[in-house]
């Protein structure tokens, strides 16, 4: 699998550290319930199919980057930075 | 059909001729007590549990493909009771004293072999670590002894001991430990379970779970609906997919896992030995294959394939540990659907919310060893609607309480570091 970084372009998948479900661009509130902070921490929709989640380019230029794509073929559809689309959804 | 000594001496002066199926291959019924969804290791003997403790035979495990198709028949076969955690270390105990027993519980040859498990460590502070996990699986009741390297050498002369990145300081040794043969222990299962009247029903895709006013009524499917009472989801890497069906979120991000076995070589591997600074474990099966394997590919995936750099990754370990293994030829890679869990520790528990919906699931790249105990223990909670006593800890709602997270690797409880 490669992805590519907005910044620096197709790179080998080594180049990046895999954090998880994009959702962790959607910090819940200090105040927010336990059971926000545990659907925020732990429960996922874990799809098969296309899923958005979120890598860190350490071995690059060290942009986070929202990846959409697809768990049953590893098929890359998208790369975006993720401090644009927590811009958008701001 | 009973199998003994007598029995294959018999058949194989007749022509073998005299075999017959070892479960029925059965028609789903519109109604049961309880249905199974899931006919893996897990499921097939939580079937085998509910009809042999607890009585319960109008049941029927469903298979979306064929029994046994997915991790069961996926893993790298290791059985071992070496775990830490006041939790883990009383369930796996459990497990392993059921394998100990299992080919005569079922009378089938599952090839159960305790040929030794040595965890190596290649450091004073590894070293420590090692002893103090040695120490609770003996005051678990379980075996443990800590070699030193010359007693590693003895046993393991084909290691290479002194490579300048990870020395080989000694190893835990665990006696009991071993493998079985996978398959066989789907198999055994199924005919055990099949024999006291549970309907294994194959290619039937569970395809919605029936709820009325919070109570589970039954489930659809592609051969039709069928009503049960209860439902137990044990699906391992689909768990959050037919949890789905349910509306229900799980602490379980599927990650692929991949194994690799050589060519069928003359015996020269004895033990199954693993190389956690490499991430890397090996043991050699009855057909003379090696079979090895590494760490997950560390994204989600249900590609039930790996990536090359894992592939690479395993193979550099392979060559650091053991240089003599760089002539075999591997055979083939695949890869198992991993449903992990924040802590990497399991679940067996009651669907928060749905009188009669049951899941077993989170077993992580772990769930072989615990076929038994894991089938003994939810059938327990299914039939009881008790959490047996082994399994008291495997709650869902640690999560959300962060009481009684069950993080054995120590590295914290976040699904992107099991």
């Amino acid at each position: 699998m490669r992805l590519t970084c907005p910044h620096c372009g197709e790179r080998d998948r080594r180049e990046f550290y895999y954090q998880g479900d994009a959702v962790a661009l959607n910090r819940p509130g200090p105040d927010a319930s336990d059971v926000v902070w545990d659907d925020y921490l732990h429960n996922r929709d874990n799809p098969a199919g296309m899923t958005r989640d979120l890598w860190y380019h350490e071995g690059g230029c060290g942009a986070w980057i929202v990846v959409t794509r697809n768990t049953l073929t590893h098929e890359v559809l998208a790369t975006e930075l993720a401090s644009d689309v927590k811009e958008v959804s701001a | 059909m009973r199998f003994s000594g007598l029995k294959v001496l018999a058949e194989g002066l007749t022509g073998n001729k005299g075999w017959t199926a070892h479960w029925r291959d059965a028609q789903p019924k519109p109604e049961y007590d309880m249905v199974i969804i899931g006919g893996g290791g897990h499921g097939l003997s939580t079937a085998y549990y509910l009809a042999k403790n607890h009585g319960m035979t109008n049941i029927a495990v469903l298979e979306k493909g064929y029994l046994g198709g997915g991790n069961v028949g996926r893993n790298t076969t290791i059985v071992r009771a070496n775990y830490f955690l006041q939790g883990n270390s009383e369930f796996y105990s459990h497990s392993m004293k059921l394998w100990e027993g299992l080919e005569q519980e079922l009378n089938y040859n599952v090839m159960f072999s305790q040929r030794g498990l040595i965890n190596l460590f290649h450091s004073d502070g590894q070293r420590d670590a090692f002893a103090r996990r040695g120490n609770m699986m003996i005051n678990q009741g379980d075996d443990a002894q800590l070699l030193d390297r010359e007693a590693v050498r003895k046993k393991l002369p084909y290691l290479d001991f002194e490579q300048g990145r990870f020395p080989i300081y000694g190893g835990l040794y665990h006696p009991r430990g071993g493998t079985a043969r996978h398959d066989a222990v789907a198999w055994g299962y199924a005919r055990g379970a099949s024999d006291r009247g549970v309907d294994l029903v194959q290619n039937c895709e569970v395809t919605g779970i029936d709820i009325e006013g919070g109570v589970v009524k039954g489930v659809q499917t592609t051969r039709g609906a069928i009503r049960a009472k209860k439902v137990g989801i044990i699906v391992a890497g689909r768990s959050g997919l037919v949890a789905g069906m349910a509306g229900r979120r799980l602490p379980i991000e599927s990650h692929v896992l991949q194994a690799f076995v050589t060519e069928g070589l003359k015996p020269v591997m004895d033990h199954v030995i693993s190389f956690g600074m490499g991430h890397f474990y090996i043991s050699q099966s009855d057909k003379g294959g090696l079979v090895f394997g590494g760490d997950l590919d560390f994204y989600s995936s249900y590609a039930q394939r790996g990536n090359l750099p894992m592939k690479e990754h395993v193979m550099e370990a392979g060559m650091t540990l053991m240089p003599m293994i760089g002539k075999a030829k591997v055979l083939r890679s695949w890869g198992g659907i991993m449903d992990m869990t924040p802590d990497g520790s399991p679940i067996i528990d009651k669907m928060d919310g749905i009188d009669g919906l049951y899941i077993d699931c989170g077993w992580n790249y772990g769930g072989f060893k615990a076929v038994p105990a894991s089938g003994w223990c939810m059938a327990h909670l299914m039939a009881t609607d008790q959490s047996h006593d082994y399994a008291a800890k495997f709650r869902m709602d640690r999560f959300r309480t962060g009481v009684g997270i069950m993080d054995e690797e120590g590295t914290g409880s976040q699904h992107n570091l099991h």
